[in-house]
């Protein structure tokens, strides 16, 4: 059962972080004026909540599975996600925002969290990665 | 029903075919492009389907300033001769003045008197032999520096006979073999550094002559110009004087005769007096220049007068040569530290090199720049300059020297009088020759000397006497802080020759005209650092440009402007990215003068604003025609306020003033719960009305003939404009449909772009895009939060987006007497680069003021000019970036701002920070390239270069403080901050950013008494332009405002230009009733009284007075109940104060003195600004009071500060 928690946990983990890599790649190409504001903020904005799911699912099923250091890891990011989803403003078109994103270092901020982001679903990747090995063994 | 006949009654108006779903065009995919909308529009671009088709696919996309494609010669070069006529810009007007004048007027504040020639020779003779009992000293100091240097022979050879005048001209014929002119030996160019130089030179004595108080700037001589001062005698004086006489002309840019020879004896002309070199004043203490001069200068005069015959045949008249000493000497500051630019091109994406076939050209003309000795020159750029010791006696500062010297030009008011006493005793120099008098007075300067003396005097100048804008204010104690006349932009710290050259503070400010070298230094200074642009800004003289290739740099894509700096005649590097550039071939030619040779006498390098005429590189689709659709209101609410009316017959009054060609074309459309559509197409009868009910689901009842050619339908459209008014008169309908009607908009406008005028009264309530109203009126004098100053929805912003991809903007005029939640609406203009009006409680009859004030507003936004499809973009100094941009626009890139229109009452500002230390650079500069279609169907580029020093120390940085940009751009802050946080953080932070300055002013000046409040002159009025931010209807609270008020000043802080916004912040209050012609100024032919600045308080109103406050867009004129009746009389025309009315807006034209004055006064304020200000007068106990009394910032109300009690609170705040 663990196992399976667990080989869940890495296939959800390796699509956040194809995701993170997505955004990081359509952020710097809007850095680098490839692409233009408004359709990288629309490439991204469908992003977003797939990204929140994804993330919370994980979040949860550690919390069920009762591993509680796993699951405290990732609580604050996934707090942190929710945070940002339900904060836009009613007038924004989403957390990305052509007209702003330019504006007071958005891009820049947006791309040191995608950066962050990316570290640490790397990190929860061998985490999980060691679990499901330790699980299997175990089984 | 009144409407006529032609009109079909509404319900029965549409025609069947209208409604079928058949007749539905499919919508164009609007951000697709409409390539198949041109079948559905044929009307107005039959005649070239083809050409927008193909490129409009990808047009959002792609942003515009510059399409790749082959270079299409169709434009000769030939010059719009009209606008050159005169090219010199206003600035250039100083010139007329003597000497130095235009720095003297800009630090005295009143215009000097031009003095006639004759009382101009006598100060020459003055000053000439002022210089001549400082030489020794020079010469003393100059011998010292020289004494080392080997080559230097000419100089030390030099010095000693000039001492002595007369044994001149045996050194100059020992100079003139090296200075010769077909003889470019490759050693020679280090002697002509030295030539080239001393013309700069020749400024730095200038600056020293104008503020004889500054005479610790030791005045140097270069011995080769004195030379050239003795030969003049040897030639007829007249000579010299014709040759004096080309020189200052040629250099202020205006027309430079074709036949401006310098043989040409006799051009005596007494309008231009001897002071006029003062055109070539150059830092000449800003040494660091010397590297970069090359082989092609030499002083052209001095060649010519020594041996014209050997003037070669080539088409260079000497005097061009000249030019060529200044100007080399002239734009080389940030050269000797510019770093090595890459080589590799890194061209925008969307902008191709174009010059890529000019490069490279090195044609071996007469003009001997032989590229040995431009290798020299790059060694000596990449600092090899001391290990050559041939080239010693080039004038190359160590470095530490010129950081020294820079030049800190502050001028001292006090000083002014002394440049006045032209009655110095003349010494041994009698002026029996005028041209030897001037040519002595001319070449003052030894450019060894140069850096000794120069950084004598900028030490002097920086410890002795703190610059006036440095001096301490206490600002507790003084209670006097407003000048009297009204504030005026600082002058940036440049040199007189660059100073001329900046753009005007009009167009383009910086919060701080000394820019910090590192982001630290900033961040100790706590002022912020931006710009602030209005670019553009209507100008009476603009040069323009057209060519076939606009001279840009291929890696950072800069136009070439007046601060870039020739290394030769070949090549110019930029002065944003320090690249080095090819001149293309045909930039070698002026059109100007009609020689070839002389790139930097182009125009686009004298002046720093110019216009180009771009070439089908720069379009992705052939330019677009004028568009104007109209979108009105007809609901209830929209028929009673009579608004119709006024928009009809100003437009009606308007409609061939409409900025456009023969391709404009217009259309209406009117909405309540259905939109209504107006079939114009010419060939009816009448205009057919077509309804479209189906407002979930918009779309166009007949693909063409929605939006016709203004000139073929205008019957139809007059028809339709004079029956639109009383159409709707019996209309039940309360609904509004605004975003539906929006929609359809949209749609018609999408294959052409163009501009919307959205006319809306009320909230609208159907359809998409519907508000709910979210005022709270309890809330509107709440001190706590303040809510709802963001957009409820994100449709009218993904609208204007939609907008702004087709290059449509909309404009917004909200007419409403009840909350329309202005935030959501204002929405549609802010991204769509429209312009937004709101009149609040409008009412054609109970509202007089608002209907005047439509009216004029509707004038003037009918007819001013207007742009298409712009885009800016806005390039600084590699090192400095940009983070945040305010205005209504797109930001579509990092520096790249996209303008659906532009009109010339829209302001920007953008914010900067430092990202890489400016070590290796002296000077800074900003350019906004401005890039439009014109309402005639040209492309052209408006491009604007500022040029700011760099600064090292923390009381430099605020020496330059700019008070009033930098309050502009904190209101523009606060604006960000109250909607992303809230209205209470924007405040505390206003607040902060005085505190945090001030404190930080106090402790960086060690010698000043902690516990007062201190500010440097230049910040003096920080304290209160902040309080009055504070007070302004955006970000008071306490006091009852409403929701969109509040919202609507918020637009305005964000899109007004700072001359504009810094009368809304704070306004100017002067009493009229007792004008005089005390200190009037003349404006044709006019007396402009100018009666004093009145400081924003109760305690300056009188009972016994008249007072006018000019807010920007109304003026006040608030009349006391004990008003002297003789005023009341003549000026408002009725006899004493109980008969006044109290709705006044109109002064009468009496006959009387006084009533002239105020009128005059008046309408000079009025035409000091675009927008027509509506006029108020206001009695003592009239209701509109409060609104005058709300003005007077410094006073005390309820809610609020009085200044004093806000000093007092800045101070508890820094001693905390």
């Amino acid at each position: 059962m663990e196992s399976v928690v667990f080989i869940f946990s890495l296939i959800d983990c390796c699509a956040l972080i194809f995701l993170s890599v997505y955004f990081i790649i359509t952020l710097s190409d809007l850095e680098c004026d490839y692409i233009n504001a408004r359709s990288c903020c629309s490439k991204l904005n469908k992003w977003v909540v797939p990204e929140l799911i994804g993330h919370t699912v994980v979040t949860v099923l550690m919390f069920v599975s009762l591993h509680w250091f796993i699951f405290l890891l990732n609580l604050p990011v996934a707090s942190w996600n929710i945070y940002r989803f339900v904060m836009v403003p009613s007038g924004n078109m989403g957390v990305f925002d052509p007209t702003e994103i330019h504006n007071r270092g958005q891009l820049k901020s947006h791309m040191k969290e995608a950066m962050i982001k990316l570290g640490f679903h790397l990190l929860c990747f061998f985490m999980y990665l060691y679990s499901m090995i330790l699980a299997l063994i175990n089984d | 029903m009144s409407a006529p006949a032609g009109i079909p009654p509404r319900p029965a108006a549409a025609p069947g075919g209208a409604r079928a779903p058949a007749a539905r065009p499919r919508a164009p995919p609007c951000r697709n492009g409409p390539v198949q909308s041109q079948v559905h529009f044929p009307s107005g671009y039959s005649l070239n389907p083809e050409n927008y088709s193909a490129p409009s696919t990808h047009y959002p996309q792609v942003p515009h300033e510059a399409i790749p494609s082959q270079l299409d010669n169709q434009y000769i070069a030939d010059y719009h001769s009209a606008c050159y006529s005169v090219p010199a810009q206003s600035v250039m007007t100083h010139s007329i003045g003597p000497g130095m004048l235009n720095t003297q007027q800009l630090y005295g504040g009143a215009p000097h008197p031009v003095e006639s020639s004759g009382g101009l020779l006598q100060e020459a003779v003055s000053s000439a032999s002022h210089l001549h009992t400082s030489v020794p000293q020079s010469y003393s100091a100059m011998s010292s520096h020289y004494i080392s240097s080997t080559s230097s022979s000419v100089a030390s050879q030099g010095f000693p006979l000039s001492s002595g005048h007369y044994a001149m001209p045996s050194v100059s014929s020992a100079v003139y073999p090296h200075l010769s002119y077909p003889a470019m030996s490759i050693g020679s160019p280090y002697r002509q550094v030295l030539t080239s130089q001393s013309l700069p030179a020749v400024g730095q004595f200038k600056e020293t002559n104008a503020f004889p108080g500054q005479s610790t700037i030791v005045p140097r001589t270069l011995q080769q110009q004195v030379t050239l001062g003795y030969n003049s005698t040897s030639w007829s004086t007249s000579d010299f004087q014709s040759a004096q006489e080309n020189l200052s002309r040629n250099h202020t840019g205006s027309v430079a005769k074709a036949s401006n020879q310098i043989n040409t004896v006799g051009i005596v002309d007494s309008s231009h007096p001897v002071n006029q070199n003062v055109q070539f004043t150059k830092p000449g203490v800003e040494t660091s220049v010397s590297s970069v001069v090359t082989s092609s200068v030499r002083t052209p005069a001095a060649d010519h007068l020594i041996e014209p015959a050997s003037v070669p045949s080539s088409t260079q008249p000497p005097e061009s040569l000249l030019q060529e000493g200044m100007q080399y000497g002239g734009y080389v500051n940030n050269q000797a530290s510019s770093a090595p630019a890459p080589l590799s091109s890194s061209s925008d994406d969307e902008e191709e090199d174009e010059e890529d076939e000019e490069a490279a050209i090195d044609s071996s003309s007469t003009t001997s720049s032989a590229s040995p000795v431009t290798n020299n020159y790059d060694a000596l750029e990449g600092g090899g300059y001391p290990e050559t010791d041939s080239a010693t006696s080039s004038p190359a500062p160590p470095p530490q020297i010129s950081r020294n010297t820079k030049p800190f030009g502050y001028g001292y008011p006090t000083l002014q009088p002394g440049y006045q006493n032209a009655t110095l005793p003349t010494s041994a120099m009698q002026p029996s020759n005028p041209g030897h008098q001037s040519g002595f007075q001319q070449y003052p300067q030894y450019p060894g000397v140069n850096q000794l003396s120069s950084s004598l005097g900028g030490l002097s100048l920086q410890h002795s006497q703190q610059p006036e804008s440095l001096r301490p204010v206490n600002l507790i104690q003084e209670r006097n802080i407003l000048p009297v006349s009204p504030v005026l932009a600082p002058v940036p710290n440049l040199n007189s020759d660059l100073r001329k050259l900046n753009c005007n503070p009009d167009s383009f400010r910086c919060t701080l005209t000394n820019i910090p070298q590192t982001q630290a230094l900033l961040n100790k200074a706590k002022l912020p650092l931006g710009l602030l642009l209005h670019p553009f800004r209507d100008l009476t003289q603009l040069p323009v440009i057209t060519s076939s290739t606009i001279v840009r740099c291929r890696s950072c894509r800069t136009y070439i402007n007046p601060f870039v700096s020739f290394i030769d005649q070949r090549r110019w590097k930029c002065n944003l990215c320090y690249r080095v550039n090819d001149v293309p071939e045909e930039f070698m030619y002026n059109p100007l003068t009609r020689s070839y040779g002389e790139p930097h006498k182009r125009p686009e390098v004298q002046n720093s604003t110019v216009e180009f005429i771009a070439s089908s590189d720069y379009m992705l689709r052939p330019p677009q025609p004028a568009v104007y659709l109209f979108v009105l209101d007809v609901s209830h609410n929209a028929v009673e306020a009579g608004y119709l009316t006024i928009v009809c017959q100003s437009l009606l009054e308007n409609l061939d003033k409409l900025p456009g060609d023969s391709r404009t074309r217009i259309g209406f459309v009117t909405f309540d719960s259905t939109v209504q559509f107006y079939n114009l197409q010419e060939g009816l009868s009448q205009p057919q009305m077509l309804i479209v009910s189906d407002i979930d689901d918009i779309f166009l009842p007949t693909p063409d003939s929605l939006l016709v050619n203004l000139h073929e339908s205008k019957e139809l459209i007059k028809d339709l404009l004079n029956a639109l008014p009383n159409m709707f008169t019996n209309t039940r309908e309360t609904h509004s449909a605004l975003g539906p009607a929006l929609q359809a908009a949209f749609k018609l406008m999408s294959p052409t772009g163009g501009r919307i005028s959205v006319f809306q009264s009320q909230l609208p309530s159907l359809g998409a895009g519907l508000l709910h109203s979210r005022e709270d009126p309890n809330q509107r004098s709440s001190t706590k939060v303040v809510q709802h100053l963001g957009p409820a929805t994100d449709f009218y912003k993904k609208l204007a987006l939609d907008c702004s991809g087709q290059q449509t903007a909309v404009d917004l005029f909200l007419l409403s007497s009840q909350y329309s939640d202005l935030a959501s609406l204002a929405c549609m203009s802010k991204y769509s680069a429209g312009c937004i009006y709101y009149y609040p409680s409008f009412h054609h009859s109970h509202n007089p003021t608002q209907a005047e004030k439509l009216q004029k507003d509707l004038k003037r936004y009918f007819t001013r000019k207007i742009g298409f499809e712009a885009v800016m973009r806005i390039r600084c100094t590699k090192g400095l970036s940009i983070h945040t941009f305010h205005g209504n626009f797109f930001v579509r890139s990092t520096d790249l701002l996209s303008l659906a229109n532009v009109n010339p009452d829209a302001g920007f500002a953008v914010q900067m920070s430092i990202e890489e230390s400016l070590t290796d650079t002296s000077l800074v500069c900003f350019q906004t390239a401005l890039l439009y279609t014109s309402s005639k169907g040209e492309r052209r580029i408006r491009v604007h270069t500022l040029c700011l020093p760099v600064v090292t120390s923390l009381a430099d940085v605020y020496a330059g403080a700019d008070v009033q940009a930098a309050v502009c751009l904190l209101a523009n802050m606060a604006v960000d901050r109250s909607v992303s946080s809230s209205l209470s953080d924007a405040r505390d932070a206003l607040v902060n950013a005085v505190v945090d300055s001030l404190s930080a002013y106090i402790s960086s000046a060690s010698n000043l008494q902690q516990s007062t409040l201190i500010a440097p002159n230049s910040l003096k009025l920080f304290p209160l332009y902040v309080l009055a931010l504070l007070k302004q209807k955006a970000f008071r609270t306490g006091t009852s405002t409403r929701l969109d008020d509040r919202v609507y000043a918020m637009c305005q802080i964000k899109s007004q230009p700072l001359g504009h916004l810094m009368k809304m912040i704070h306004p100017n209050l002067y009493r009229i009733d007792r004008l005089t012609d005390e200190g009037a100024i003349h404006v044709n032919d006019r007396v402009v009284p100018q009666p004093p600045l009145q400081k924003l308080s109760a305690e300056k109103l009188t009972r016994e007075g008249a007072f006018l406050m000019d807010c920007g867009s109304i003026f006040y004129i608030w009349i006391g109940k004990n008003c002297d009746n003789s005023f009341i009389k003549d000026v408002l025309g009725y006899p004493n104060y109980a008969s006044v009315p109290q709705k006044l807006t109109q002064l009468p034209e009496l006959d009387t003195l006084s009533s002239e004055r105020a009128r005059s006064f008046i309408s000079w304020l009025r035409d000091s600004r675009p927008l027509s200000p509506v006029l108020q007068v206001i009695k003592d106990e009239s209701p509109a009071k409060t609104d005058f009394f709300h003005h007077l910032i410094e006073d005390r109300t309820e809610a609020a500060f009085s200044y004093y009690e806000f000093l007092v609170h800045i101070q508890q705040q820094i001693c905390k």
